[in-house]
């Protein structure tokens, strides 16, 4: 039985591993390498896709426009959402729960039934192709998922905490910056991070409101298609520095990973 | 529910409100306003009443990409949630090996959905690709560009291999919280694994199961972005799902009247399966 | 506002949508609803019903227009009774 478990995750984890292991290895070959035959390893190791990537400004300004977007959205989506998780954690009131429903139909909602609003929108106030367009668009799932997120985890906390503070005299502003945000310190960290992941993986909103200035990572990635063909080299390579930013922070929200995807749930 | 009735916890949301109306309450009322009318450009438009609706609601353009849609959704669940229970039952309960296995697990969530799709672009190739080269050599003509249920499988083996590690995490944890003495007592009255499972496990994976089959139908639901990259929605319109064809149309050919009917459809149908769960979800809030 | 594209009626629409959102809330003020069982499987509250009517309404539209010729207003119609019968019995 034991043997058997240990096999089947075996199996299951090469399964998961082996296609980024085959854009590692395809990121460290030269496009003629890849082309010629197959190698399970490379031949002649080159740093030549990453230099492009890293280097050429039409390739690291995207990342950049992608960090300052996602960075907005994360900030903005834990500004409105922290207290209105508060809210929903500790209070009844009128319409609360068609409330939390209506945020979930925005997390469950397809952008592209949002898409042609929102360009004809962010053009007519003038902010297409910016980055805080995208930054906005991507609230309309990243809000909801935050307040889900803090949410549960401020269910968490015992409320005798708000009234001891209260007893004592806290104001509410006070007791909330004082005692209440550090107590839920590693609520706000994962909700960050999944707002983070959220707004960096999406591409489809990221791409409909933004041509040239703005234009974020996940999109220049398809500029390495051409007439010419596909270069495989520097698309595995942009692939690897595009995964790099989840998977440098996912070892401190190891533990919470499943509660910041099941909406704060689990 | 000892939670305190007050209305001014309103301020609170407000923000919220405010942020998620101007998000998503204009752009809906937006599309509403589009579906009635045929428009060519800013001071060009006509009304046309329900003409979209009565002309989307018959068109085979529709009615395909619903079932192919449903069709994958469906696939999705069914090969996700029993294989992602699968995964949380091997995976160690304590050592070394539970954070080994939560980060490597994580790893294609964290995944870009666009480099997702290159990733099953690269490795499904017959000539550059590991596993399109490995069909190929073993005798399978397989290539996911030209034959449509290739297409068709490489796109399902993509999602099962972004997403099952979700239902996996989501199993893992509700497992976690399933306390030792039960396995103890099912120990001293010497049940059948399976009966662990049946009796034990699987009740208190209801309530984290519904969640997953529901983030996993919803996300499902809406999938572009991969196999928009993979396939293109081809060959021909094999794995052209709905959200693609929307984005087709709207800004493809934008045809901006049909394409506002057509999200006014889809919009409805997300919002009764999305309040189908939710409802499960209170409701079984409220028994526990 | 321009490009929102507004028409007449659709934003009738809107303004019925919204009257209806802002009588509830008056309706809910005045006199708290609670939570009941009726004649639909699961127990609602008044907020409930009405979502569950809208809801309802809106199918009830696509489907008069998928599968007949008949004019919109039998469904509008139908729809008005149905959020009597619910909002009474359901």
């Amino acid at each position: 039985m034991k043997t058997r478990k240990l096999l089947v995750l075996f199996i299951y984890l090469v399964f998961v591993l082996v296609p980024i292991y085959w854009l590692v290895n395809m990121s460290l070959k030269s496009n003629r390498e890849i082309l010629s035959s197959l190698t399970l390893w490379p031949d002649t190791l080159t740093l030549d896709n990453y230099r492009v990537v890293l280097t050429d400004p039409t390739w690291y300004m995207t990342y950049l426009n992608s960090l300052s977007y996602v960075t907005m959205n994360m900030v903005i989506s834990l500004a409105v959402a922290l207290p209105a998780a508060y809210a929903f954690s500790r209070y009844r009131f009128l319409g609360d729960k068609h409330m939390f429903f209506w945020l979930l139909t925005n997390r469950m909602a397809p952008p592209a039934v949002f898409l042609l609003p929102f360009f004809q929108l962010y053009s007519s106030i003038g902010l297409f192709d910016t980055t805080i367009a995208v930054a906005l668009a991507h609230c309309l799932f990243n809000v909801p998922l935050a307040v889900w997120i803090l949410e549960g985890f401020m269910s968490g906390v015992p409320k005798e905490i708000d009234e001891t503070a209260y007893i004592d005299g806290y104001s509410f502003p006070r007791f909330f910056i004082r005692i209440f945000i550090p107590l839920i310190r590693p609520g706000i960290g994962v909700a960050a991070f999944f707002c983070f992941m959220y707004s960096w993986v999406e591409l489809l909103l990221a791409s409909t409101l933004t041509s040239v200035s703005a234009k974020p990572i996940v999109v220049q990635m398809t500029s390495t298609i051409s007439a010419a063909g596909i270069d495989w080299g520097l698309l595995a390579a942009a692939g690897v520095v595009a995964l790099l930013p989840g998977i440098a922070v996912i070892y401190f929200v190891r533990n919470h990973v499943a509660k910041g995807f099941a909406l704060g749930r689990v | 529910m000892d939670k305190i009735h007050n209305n001014k916890a309103w301020l609170l949301v407000l923000p919220v409100f405010a942020l998620v109306a101007f998000s998503a309450i204009v752009p809906l009322m937006t599309v509403v306003n589009y579906s009635v009318q045929d428009i060519f450009g800013p001071n060009n438009r006509y009304f046309v009443g329900t003409e979209w609706f009565s002309q989307l609601l018959r068109d085979p353009l529709l009615h395909n990409s619903l079932l192919r849609q449903f069709g994958f959704s469906f696939s999705v669940l069914a090969i996700e949630i029993p294989l992602g229970i699968v995964i949380a039952l091997s995976m160690p309960r304590r050592g070394l090996g539970v954070p080994t296995c939560l980060i490597l697990l994580s790893l294609p969530l964290l995944i870009p959905w666009n480099v997702v799709g290159t990733i099953w672009q690269i490795i499904g190739r017959g000539d550059i690709g590991l596993y399109g080269w490995a069909l190929n050599e073993v005798g399978i003509d397989y290539n996911y560009a030209a034959n449509p249920t290739d297409a068709w499988i490489t796109v399902l083996i993509m999602d099962v291999w972004h997403w099952t590690s979700l239902v996996a995490l989501l199993c893992y944890s509700g497992l976690r919280a399933i306390p030792d003495v039960y396995y103890q007592a099912a120990r001293i009255d010497r049940a059948s694994h399976w009966a662990v499972f049946r009796y034990i496990q699987l009740p208190k994976l209801k309530n984290v199961l519904l969640i997953a089959v529901m983030l996993r139908f919803m996300d499902s639901f809406m999938i572009y972005t991969e196999p928009f990259v993979l396939t293109g929605g081809g060959p021909g319109t094999s794995t052209t799902f709905l959200s693609q064809t929307l984005t087709k149309m709207a800004v493809g050919q934008f045809d901006i009247g049909r394409a506002a009917a057509f999200s006014l459809i889809y919009f409805l149908i997300i919002l009764l399966v999305t309040w189908l769960f939710y409802t499960a979800m209170t409701h079984t809030d409220d028994k526990a | 506002m321009e490009w929102m594209a507004w028409t007449l009626p659709t934003a009738i629409f809107f303004i019925v949508i919204g009257l209806i959102l802002v009588g509830m809330t008056v309706w809910q003020m005045v006199t708290p609803g609670v939570k009941r069982r009726g004649f639909l499987p699961i127990s609602t509250t008044r907020g409930d019903r009405l979502f569950i009517t809208l809801l309802a309404a809106g199918y009830g539209h696509l489907m008069l227009l998928g599968l007949t010729v008949w004019p919109l207003w039998i469904a509008t119609l139908a729809s008005v009774v149905a959020f009597v019968i619910i909002m009474k019995w359901g």
